[in-house]
């Protein structure tokens, strides 16, 4: 006992306190921190304290908010964005950051080399598309112009409403264009540039410790230009990909931070009105997909009895712990002042006659089908549930199938299935990236539904307009067309389930999922 | 004995050349590619990336360039981890998963010998059934189950031992090596009892009680040496078995191991790193059966002479 009992030390939560560390589970090991390479979530974590874009967002609002630029001027036709960029703007090797870095990154991040996957990120950006798809070879006919050495011009294909919150996103952050080039070729996405004592970055924090598999430290950058506002001496990422490890290290005080509760131990911090747990609405959508191109769902009106005879509150209070909200369209509600069309309820009545103009009056010559999902236990729990209310309410049969992740993906994107699960989060808050993936043969569609008003509206009628709430009334009416076609069944919008402990403030849960540490302070 | 280790080297080459060519040819016809995701990837985005990782080449033509690049030691980059090399993951990570095994198997040669010779001196006894029950229970016994039993009695009820971690204060490391070690322990213990049992009815054992000698060193210094040999012969798989099996421990008590993306790898279509890991771990299997078997041979007096009379 007198042994082990110094074992475990002072917890890292209370030495975090006194000295300002933040102590932050980050689910897994970030696969590279460079901005144009990387495409996860913890990656995402870590970035937004090395780095920062022209704005950032207000964690609680989604606002856009000056960061690397001090303001913008919009063209009256929203096609034009002046951005200067703040004189105090710095690298963390005391450089001056100017237009021409972001002119130079964003060229960077267009390279077909770098096969930057989030590339589609600078797409609104006139000519981007075409410059980083090979279509164009000239980065001058590109959108992206410094007119003086602290003004950046940028010309948009489209007005497009949601422009500035991309700019927050990973894909739009500056990179050192001198430190790259020291480390082999600037545009290869193998390049080691992103270690510590490397790494020159912009942003509140600069890295400083990257053990693999352990750990990764940042500590307060000394030239960021509102370094005054920091709270936060450094914030230390732990990859811990095991859920239950990461709560008996928050339980321990190890963390000031998880990103998952295990389900099953909702209910105990719930029933406890433990402070810790923080659940919020997520800007992600949980349903089954159709294969529209087989019969019997090439038959909208099976499609449609099949949504309807899903009980999706009865599903998520007695099998998911109350977490989770029902979902009857694909935009979770909302989305920055966006909610989505209900044309449809829990319906058996309706459903069973559906089913029957159908030609399967009572289930009778319904084919038995599939429903595929990747191999899991909670996927598998609420797909034996979904099976039982569809015998009970339409007397059909379906039976469960489950793959391995990468052998599901492949099935689906072949088309080899008759249902499947599937879940989606949005790249930025708007309807648009929820609705852009089912327009016909849209590389994330994969039910092979088509509708050729639907992709009037998505493709060509909305991006034009600039007026957010003429916007969102044309996306309405493309999601009421989507639902009333019902290629495929929304079941729930996620919500996130962590644990904070109830001393860090300024990170409020939102449904982006984004953190702005510029708002974080420990309270001791 | 140098012609026996020779011979047995040789013999290692064949193995290792299968091992490489069945889990390069298998890996790529498992359905699913390392840049399949949830969000699809543009198809010019994904041309590119095959393209940087040679994918767009003919099948036979990877393979031939890939063993070009293994003879000269290079296991190439990682698919998930651009920025890193399969030679720096496994750089990283084999040290502390050699470390972790290392120390779960003197945990397991401690427990498990200990409970063997006990079990052996007084065979069909209590003092025999005792520990061979809870060999057996340890051999049930998953380290997915124990591994968070443990943490719960000692990290959390008790706070003697940190819950996680590695390296990061004195303690960390008892609870992950007594998990692991726990099977090898049981395996070792029954391994044990079996091979004393044989040599305690054994003549020169009953020689060794005639003349006098105190049980403790007839069981010790007589029946030990030759008892134990079954149980050398397991330390090489067992090892290997050490190294390449971490994954759940690793996980549990997160430690930065191989193990963790040994398996992941897979997971991930991480072609690279899958062979990587794949032909590391089959090298040390076939040095760690060699070593046992040499081990074996100079315990074993008999064979001893017949390798170096030879």
């Amino acid at each position: 006992m007198i042994l082990f009992g110094c074992s475990g030390g002072e917890p890292r939560v209370e030495s975090g306190n006194r000295d300002g560390i933040l102590h932050f589970g980050n689910g897994t090991e970030p696969q590279t921190l460079d901005p144009h390479v990387s495409t996860g979530k913890p990656e995402d974590y870590i970035q937004q304290a090395l780095f920062e874009g022209l704005v950032s967002l207000n964690p609680y609002t989604l606002e856009v908010e000056p960061e690397m630029a001090e303001r913008w001027e919009v063209s009256d036709d929203g096609r034009t964005y002046k951005f200067y960029i703040r004189d105090s703007a710095k690298w963390s090797n005391g450089d001056a950051l100017t237009a021409e870095d972001f002119r130079w990154s964003w060229w960077r991040a267009m390279q077909p080399e770098l096969a930057n996957v989030y590339v589609y990120m600078l797409y609104a950006v006139k000519n981007a598309e075409a410059y980083a798809t090979g279509q164009i070879d000239d980065f001058q006919q590109v959108g992206v112009k410094v007119l003086e050495e602290n003004i950046l011009e940028v010309t948009l294909a489209e007005p497009t409403p949601y422009f500035l919150q991309l700019l927050n996103h990973h894909a739009t952050y500056p990179v050192h264009r001198k430190t790259l080039e020291s480390y082999g070729s600037p545009t290869s996405r193998f390049s080691p540039w992103d270690r510590p004592g490397r790494m020159v970055t912009n942003g509140a924090f600069v890295l400083d410790e990257w053990i693999l598999n352990r750990r990764l430290s940042v500590v307060k950058s000394e030239t960021y230009w509102d370094k005054g506002n920091i709270e936060l001496n450094g914030i230390v990422f732990y990859p811990i990909e095991n859920y239950s490890t990461e709560e008996r290290m928050y339980r321990s005080d190890q963390l000031h931070r998880i990103g998952e509760l295990p389900l099953d131990k909702v209910p105990s911090y719930r029933d406890a009105n433990d402070p810790s747990l923080q659940m919020e609405r997520y800007l992600g959508s949980y349903f089954y997909r159709f294969n529209t191109t087989k019969a019997p769902f090439d038959d909208p009106r099976v499609r449609k009895a099949m949504a309807m005879t899903v009980d999706r509150d009865s599903l998520i209070n007695n099998l998911l712990h109350g977490v989770n909200e029902p979902a009857y369209a694909i935009t979770p509600p909302g989305t920055l002042g966006y909610f989505p069309p209900k044309v449809f309820g829990f319906d058996p009545m309706k459903a069973r006659e559906l089913l029957a103009e159908a030609g399967y009056p009572e289930g009778e010559g319904f084919p038995v089908i599939e429903l595929l999902f990747n191999t899991s236990e909670s996927h598998r729990k609420i797909a034996v549930a979904i099976q039982q209310m569809w015998k009970e309410h339409l007397n059909i049969d379906v039976s469960l199938v489950n793959q391995e992740w990468k052998v599901y993906l492949d099935t689906v994107n072949e088309k080899n299935y008759d249902m499947a699960r599937a879940g989606w989060i949005g790249d930025y808050v708007d309807p648009n990236t929820f609705l852009d993936m089912w327009v016909t043969d849209g590389g994330n569609n994969r039910t092979g539904w088509s509708n050729p008003e639907y992709d009037r509206i998505v493709l060509r009628d909305a991006p034009k307009i600039f007026n957010q709430e003429e916007r969102y009334r044309s996306f309405y009416q493309a999601e009421t067309l989507l639902m009333e076609d019902m290629p495929i069944i929304p079941i729930y919008t996620y919500y996130t389930k962590r644990l904070i402990k109830p001393n860090v403030k300024g990170m409020p849960a939102n449904i982006l999922d984004i953190y702005n540490y510029k708002y974080v302070s420990l309270e001791k | 004995m140098l012609r026996f280790i020779g011979i047995r080297i040789l013999q290692a080459i064949p193995v290792l050349l299968a091992v490489v060519t069945v889990t390069f040819f298998l890996i790529r016809s498992a359905p699913g590619g390392p840049f399949d995701d949830e969000k699809a990837v543009i198809p010019e985005v994904k041309a590119a990336l095959e393209a940087q990782y040679n994918l767009d080449q003919p099948l036979f033509q990877q393979y031939l360039s890939y063993m070009g690049d293994l003879l000269q030691g290079d296991l190439g980059p990682s698919f998930k981890y651009p920025g890193r090399t399969v030679n720096e993951l496994i750089g990283a990570g084999f040290p502390v998963t050699a470390e972790l095994g290392l120390y779960a198997l003197l945990v397991a040669l401690v427990i498990g010998v200990s409970a063997g010779v006990v079990a052996s001196l007084r065979p069909n006894t209590p003092q025999d059934y005792i520990p061979m029950s809870g060999a057996m229970i340890g051999i049930c016994m998953p380290s997915l189950l124990l591994g968070p039993v443990l943490v719960l009695v000692f990290g959390i009820w008790l706070e003697w031992l940190p819950v996680s971690g590695w390296g990061d204060g004195p303690g960390d490391k008892i609870l992950p090596a007594i998990t692991l070690g726990s099977t090898y322990a049981a395996y070792i213990a029954r391994l044990t009892r079996g091979g004393m049992l044989e040599v305690l009815s054994q003549d020169y054992i009953r020689t060794a009680r005639a003349k006098g000698l105190p049980e403790r060193v007839v069981v010790l210094k007589h029946a030990l040496r030759g008892g134990i040999i079954p149980v050398v012969a397991y330390l090489g798989p067992a090892f290997a078995g050490l190294l390449s099996g971490s994954f759940v421990v690793e996980t549990i008590f997160q430690i930065p191991g191989l193990g963790r993306f040994f398996v992941q790898s897979a997971f991930n279509r991480d072609y690279t790193m899958i062979l990587g890991s794949t032909c590391f771990l089959a090298g040390l299997i076939v040095l760690f059966n060699l070593l046992s078997d040499v081990l074996a041979a100079w315990l074993n007096p008999r064979l001893r002479s017949e390798l170096s009379g030879s």
